[in-house]
């Protein structure tokens, strides 16, 4: 276990190192001048512009100027915007907390409603199936954006049982402000969830070593418990992760379309506004959060199949 | 003293689609306390779904009918607490151990799992009991077996966990099907020494399933052959192996490569084997008989009464000690008890 930690982790930092490059490297490759942003595309002095270019920095080589921010990032600190003349870090940090409420109360959804669907579906018969079934049918073929514009209408706007708008104070409130962008973020990842639990319950309900554990008489329930979900957990513990790790992509629709001063909508609004410090810094939380989640689930799948550890797995 | 399992008129029909297929037609058959009994037959015959009636774990949607008596209790009736009673009093060994057993669950807890959840047995006694099983069967440092997931464990060595589980819930009547047929040979005659053993030793009563007619006479007294899902034959072993009243019995006798042989005999039973939903009507074996005439096809045969057996075949007392000699597959002459 020891040994599969520190592979885990140093391939953790070899992905890093790799996404930190490719997006410092896109960004600087990319058409326009950072000083366009701040100048309006008017021509500068050239005085001026050599006094702004060795502020920011820009006038040094690709491979230093990476290094530089590289090392930087590492103690935290990920640049200045140049439009906004503040420091990205205090940017990130003022919007980080609704991504992560966003993503976390959007997982505990997926993870309640997915999973509990799934089991249902497969243990139940008839109707609980085919309700199960075509709840997630219905659930499957709603996209993010189409399920926010559907909630905001109905819950929001005709029902005016909560807010369609803004992020809100106090834990309260922000939860209130929360709810309807992760119900419209989780509807896809519910329906996937719910399909990838029936079919991996389904599976395992069938398999010799369940008929083993009737055959001895022990009662349905822990047959189901320690047999049949503890088996399916492996597959549906890698299900979640994925899904969990891609919301952390797919949030920046939800973010902008719910008003949500989130990191996905900050990054949208920056690449547009050619902020690239906040670009970079943004893509570059935005990898290691989708990167430790990814590392978590290939923990937990270790952790729950000890065929995989003992065997060494080469991942 | 009546049988501890009787078996009566007992059909089994599975579903499979919209179809419902038969798969065992009126079975019929006793094993008293302490002895062992031997089913065999080709694949298909339906020895599996015999020993799945039994301990009622056939697939949903099979329809039963006909009578299955377990120490007095009507087994087809039973259901709840009163069904898994039941099932923990009959032990089933499966043919491949390494399906049958959790595989992300340690040895530890598969072995001790009915003791501590039905029996509410401390877990360090179950625990001990699990260690003394396992070296009941011969394996060593139990300790450090129980340990292990059953991936860390050979086919045979999970086998034996497999019998030793067994045994620790106390049965009084295990079900082999086929436990040996994935084992290499050395192994298997250790795994049917330990059943020999324990069936002695403990009063065990067994249905002992296989293809191989010797080896279930090597275990058992008594010998049940089933075709396409009838009984055609019951006998002692030794008479059904040196004296067979059915073709088809005589057919299996011939159809192993004996180790003793001094000529290799030739080993195919002409003919596919069936099921009983494909089976043809009048006597099932038939078409692959060599000595079928055209009654046996128009007309059902009946378990008649023969040299302290059953026999399902109405020529049977004609071709009595003929049909070993006559078989083409037969190169050893008259038979001993001819
Ligand atoms: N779940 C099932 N649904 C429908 N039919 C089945 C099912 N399982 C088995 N059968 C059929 O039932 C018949 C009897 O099967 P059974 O497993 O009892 O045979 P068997 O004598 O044990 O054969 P083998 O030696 O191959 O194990 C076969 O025709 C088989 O195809
Ligand atoms: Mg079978």
């Amino acid at each position: 276990m020891t040994r599969f930690l520190a592979r885990r982790t140093a391939m953790l930092v070899a992905t890093m190192l790799v996404a930190s490059f490719a997006i410092y490297g896109a960004l600087y490759v990319s058409p326009g001048s950072p000083l366009s942003a701040l100048t309006g595309n008017r021509p500068l002095p050239p005085e001026a512009k050599a006094q702004l270019e060795a502020r920011y920095h820009l006038n040094e080589p690709f491979l230093v100027r990476y290094w530089h921010w590289l090392v930087s990032a590492l103690h935290g600190d990920l640049g200045e915007s140049i439009p906004l003349h503040e420091n990205v870090s205090t940017l990130i940090g003022q919007r980080v907390g609704v991504t992560a409420g966003l993503v976390l109360l959007t997982s505990v959804i997926i993870v309640i409603a997915g999973v509990g669907l799934g089991i249902l579906g497969a243990l139940g018969k008839g109707l609980v199936d085919n309700g199960v079934l075509l709840a997630s049918t219905v659930s499957a073929a709603l996209p993010s954006f189409a399920a926010a514009v559907v909630l905001q209408f109905v819950v929001a706007v005709k029902l005016g049982w909560l807010p369609a708008l803004g992020t809100g104070h106090g834990f309260a409130d922000s939860l209130r402000h929360l709810l309807l962008p992760a119900l419209a973020l989780a509807a896809t990842s519910v329906a996937l969830v719910t399909r990838v639990t029936r079919a991996a319950v389904r599976e395992e309900t069938g398999r010799e070593h369940v008929q083993t554990a009737v055959s001895r008489g022990l009662p349905w329930p822990s047959v189901v418990r320690r047999h049949v979900l503890r088996n399916a957990a492996i597959p549906i513990t890698t299900v979640v992760g994925i899904t969990i790790a891609s919301l952390i992509a797919l949030s920046a629709v939800v973010e902008t379309a719910f008003g949500l001063n989130g990191l996905g909508a900050y990054l949208v609004q920056a690449a547009q506004n050619k902020d690239v410090a906040v670009v970079q810094g943004i893509s570059l939380v935005l990898v290691l959060a989708f990167v430790l989640t990814n590392m978590l689930v290939d923990i937990a799948y270790a952790v729950l199949d000890p065929r995989l550890t003992l065997g060494g797995r080469a991942a | 003293m009546s049988a501890l399992l009787e078996v009566s008129d007992l059909t089994v029909r599975l579903r499979l689609g919209d179809e419902q297929r038969e798969v065992i037609t009126g079975t019929a058959f006793q094993i008293a306390a302490g002895e062992a009994m031997g089913l065999v037959g080709e694949s298909g015959s339906g020895k599996s779904m015999t020993a799945k009636a039994i301990a009622r774990l056939l697939p949903l949607g099979a329809r039963v009918s006909g009578r299955v008596t377990f120490d007095g209790a009507d087994v087809l009736a039973l259901h709840g607490a009163e069904l898994r009673r039941h099932r923990a009093r009959v032990a089933v060994v499966f043919q491949d151990p390494r399906a049958h057993i959790n595989p992300v669950r340690r040895i530890d807890d598969f072995m001790t799992e009915s003791l501590r959840l039905l029996d509410d047995v401390p877990r360090a006694e179950a625990r001990r009991r699990a260690a003394a099983a396992l070296e009941e069967v011969g394996i060593d440092d139990p300790a450090k077996r129980l340990r292990q997931f059953p991936h860390e464990l050979s086919g045979g060595m999970l086998q034996r966990v497999m019998i030793a589980t067994a045994l620790l819930s106390e049965p009084r009547l295990l079900l082999a099907d086929e436990c040996t047929t994935a084992l290499d040979v050395t192994t298997q005659a250790e795994v049917m020494a330990i059943l020999d053993d324990l069936r002695r030793d403990r009063g065990l009563a067994m249905l002992f399933i296989t293809h191989d007619l010797e080896l279930a006479g090597a275990v058992c007294d008594r010998t049940t052959v089933m075709y396409a899902g009838q009984i055609v034959e019951t006998r002692g072993s030794q008479r059904l192996h040196d004296d067979p009243l059915h073709p088809y019995s005589a057919a299996l006798v011939q159809a192993r490569p004996s180790v003793t042989a001094t000529a290799p005999r030739l080993n195919a039973i002409p003919g596919r084997p069936v099921s009983a939903f494909e089976a043809p009507g009048g006597c099932r074996f038939a078409p692959r008989c060599p000595h079928a005439v055209d009654a046996c096809r128009s007309h059902d045969q009946q378990l008649t009464a023969l040299d302290g057996g059953w026999v399902r075949c109405s020529w049977a007392a004609e071709l009595r000690g003929r049909l070993l000699a006559s078989s083409p597959a037969s190169s050893s002459g008259e038979n001993a008890n001819a």
